[in-house]
């Protein structure tokens, strides 16, 4: 089985955040940054399966050079291939230019079963590149997924369990598959000093916009039809009333208030 | 004068919840901005009932794709009837709700397409004849504006409950209009095999009070905490600490690695308010904080903090509460 997984650099959410207001867009340099938390289910989810079928992992990850550092961290970990799809006019791109260079990737590497990404990430939190990778590639589109159930890379068939509202959906679908995973689905490993060691001496292959045949109009600032308008800091919400007193006297004063609201009934 | 705004109407298995139509009302004032109507569509097996209830909530006119392959949501096979849709008669904007329908269909509905689109908005106006979508980021720290400009429509999810329902009026009538587009079983991917209803039923997203409850609280505090949310008739939260710890399932989370919420009243015991966890709460229109910490930033995020120690005022609270309401 060839699987793939798709893993974003994305900024530590304790690091300051600076934007480039100019651009509408992050300004990534000198940000501390970690591997988006989800994707790490992801990952994980990936060496559980090349585990129990057996198979191969390629982890791709689309960002300027130092998103080098999430594939050097999946290569401490058992992932075979990683490619970095890299290249200046990839700045600045909306989700579905970003889900054209990873579905350009995909399907370059070629021969997939599986495409594992996360639910979403957390500086973006858009939330969709899975299902759009899905509906670009012509894949089966399984998002929120909780649980695998089971893979049969020969009939070409795999089932999972979806975590949606109300409850758990089970759903069979055709391979190839595009799988978005949410926390819970596993419990991701660390890698070991000898993972790390061996995989910081590894030279990481890139992908242009040439090598993977993609229209550099239609990727990046220039060819995204989404464009930040505004970036402004939200009014604080504001500390509202600290209820002092005796308790008694606060429960009957916040009751009256939260009854006041009319919402419970 | 611009085209018509639409609002996809999701529903489950032809069930219908009354806030399927919430979107109704902002899409209408957009439209009015737009200088057209907003639209209702839908995409089942059997839609009458559902088109007849969208004229309620204010829809002028419902498109609706029918046929056996719908009958069930999936999300590829909604996907291509609402791209289908969109493209044949081309509106200028089209709104979803953020729940995992919407994103499903909207995502794979915007690809097909060939562009991008605006997920979680919580603010939507009309700048320069475009629609101007506003997202929180970097746990609401940021607020980010976005138009997609070439994009017909312009595709945005919107937060549950960001904006208020419409009024209902059953006397409103209209015009329904379907379409025939239809897929094939074989040429699609999935099936669905069934759907196991979850024990505790937590749709976090869709309740009016979330009672909360975080490291401080312990295993034991869930299960007064539970007591709480029941009688308020709300829904139980939790923070990623007290997920970790095992009291309570993933399901609850809430917060950038779990739900965003935005209930009317939203309760936050034992919860220090780490930016993780106020983004995804902090938009809730009420916060109240019980923490025994003065200092614990969840204060600054609340609209009513008590310092003390919830094993001491949550009973209080239940029993002040069942007096006024009699319950
Ligand atoms: C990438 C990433 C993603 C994350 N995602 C999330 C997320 O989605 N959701 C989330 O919640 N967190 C998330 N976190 C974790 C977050 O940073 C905090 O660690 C977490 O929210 C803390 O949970 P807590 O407030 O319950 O625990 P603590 O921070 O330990 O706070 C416990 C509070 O309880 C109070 N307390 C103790 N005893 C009592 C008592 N008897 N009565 C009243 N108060 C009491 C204490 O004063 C304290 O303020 C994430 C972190 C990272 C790094
Ligand atoms: N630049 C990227 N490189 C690799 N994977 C990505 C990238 N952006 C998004 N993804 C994948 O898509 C998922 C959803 O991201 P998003 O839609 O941006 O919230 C992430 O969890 C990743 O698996």
């Amino acid at each position: 089985m060839k699987i793939a997984v798709c893993l974003k650099q994305v900024p530590d959410t304790e690091a300051e955040i600076k934007w480039d207001i100019s651009k509408g867009a992050l300004s990534r340099e000198g940000m501390d940054s970690i591997t988006n938390p989800f994707d790490e289910f992801a990952l994980e989810e990936a060496i559980l399966t090349k585990e129990n079928y057996d198979g191969e992992i390629v982890a791709i990850t689309m960002g300027p050079d130092k998103a080098a550092d999430v594939l050097r961290n999946a290569l401490a970990l058992t992932v075979d291939t990683v490619y970095q799809l890299t290249d200046p006019a990839f700045a600045g791109s909306d989700t579905f230019a970003t889900a054209s260079v990873l579905a350009a990737a995909i399907k370059k590497i070629g021969d997939i079963d599986v495409v594992f990404c996360g639910k979403q990430s957390t500086d973006g939190s858009t939330g969709v590149i899975g299902a759009e990778l899905a509906a670009i590639l012509g894949y089966s589109q399984l998002t929120y997924v909780s649980k695998i159930r089971q893979i049969d890379a020969a009939a070409k068939k795999i089932i999972v369990e979806r975590s949606i509202e109300g409850g758990n959906e089970v759903i069979e679908a055709k391979l190839p598959a595009v799988v978005s995973v949410i926390k819970g689905i596993n419990e991701p490993r660390l890698p070991n000093l000898m993972g790390i060691r061996k995989a910081g001496k590894v030279e990481i292959p890139k992908w242009n916009a040439g090598d993977l045949g993609v229209d550099v109009g239609k990727v990046g600032a220039a060819g995204s039809s989404t464009k930040v308008v505004e970036i402004a800091v939200p009014p604080p919400r504001g500390a509202g009333e600290i209820l002092k007193g005796e308790v008694d006297d606060i429960v009957n004063t916040l009751t009256d208030k939260l009854i006041d609201l009319k919402v419970i009934k | 004068m611009a085209n018509d705004v639409w609002v996809y109407i999701e529903h489950k298995d032809g069930g219908i919840s009354p806030m399927s139509f919430e979107l109704l009302g902002i899409g209408k004032q957009l439209a009015d901005g737009f200088g057209s109507n907003v639209c209702a569509f839908v995409i089942g097996d059997k839609v009458d009932d559902l088109a007849k209830e969208a004229f309620a909530y204010g829809a002028s006119k419902v498109f609706a794709v029918e046929g056996d392959v719908f009958k069930g949501f999936r999300g590829e096979a909604y996907a291509k009837a609402a791209s289908f849709l969109m493209e044949k008669y081309k509106p200028e904007a089209a709104l979803f709700r953020g729940t995992s329908q919407g994103v499903d269909v909207s995502a794979a509905a915007a690809a097909n397409l060939g562009f991008g689109l605006c997920t979680d908005s919580i603010g939507l106006a009309i700048d320069g004849g475009k629609l101007k979508m506003t997202r929180a980021a970097f746990g609401g720290n940021y607020s980010v504006s976005v138009v997609n400009e070439k994009a017909i429509p312009q595709i945005a999810t919107v937060r549950p409950k960001a904006f208020a329902m419409p009024v209902k009026d059953a006397s409103q009538n209209g015009e329904v209009i379907k379409e025939s587009f239809s897929l094939a079983e074989a040429d699609l991917n999935t099936k669905v095999l069934e759907f196991i209803q979850s024990e505790v039923a937590v749709n976090l997203i869709e309740a009016d009070i979330i009672v909360s409850g975080g490291r401080g609280v312990g295993e034991d505090g869930f299960k007064v905490l539970n007591d709480f949310a029941k009688m308020l008739g709300g829904a139980l939260g939790a923070s990623r600490a007290a997920v970790d710890s095992g009291w309570i399932p993933y399901e609850h989370q809430v917060g950038q690695t779990g739900k965003t919420v935005k209930p009317k009243i939203y309760i936050a015991c034992g919860i220090s308010g780490a930016i993780q966890h106020l983004a995804g709460m902090r938009t809730s229109d009420c916060i109240v904080a019980i923490n025994k910490d003065p200092d614990a930033p969840i204060f600054k995020n609340a609209s009513f903090g008590i310092v003390g120690d919830f094993k001491e005022v949550v009973p209080k609270l239940i029993e002040k509460f069942k007096t006024k309401l009699n319950k």
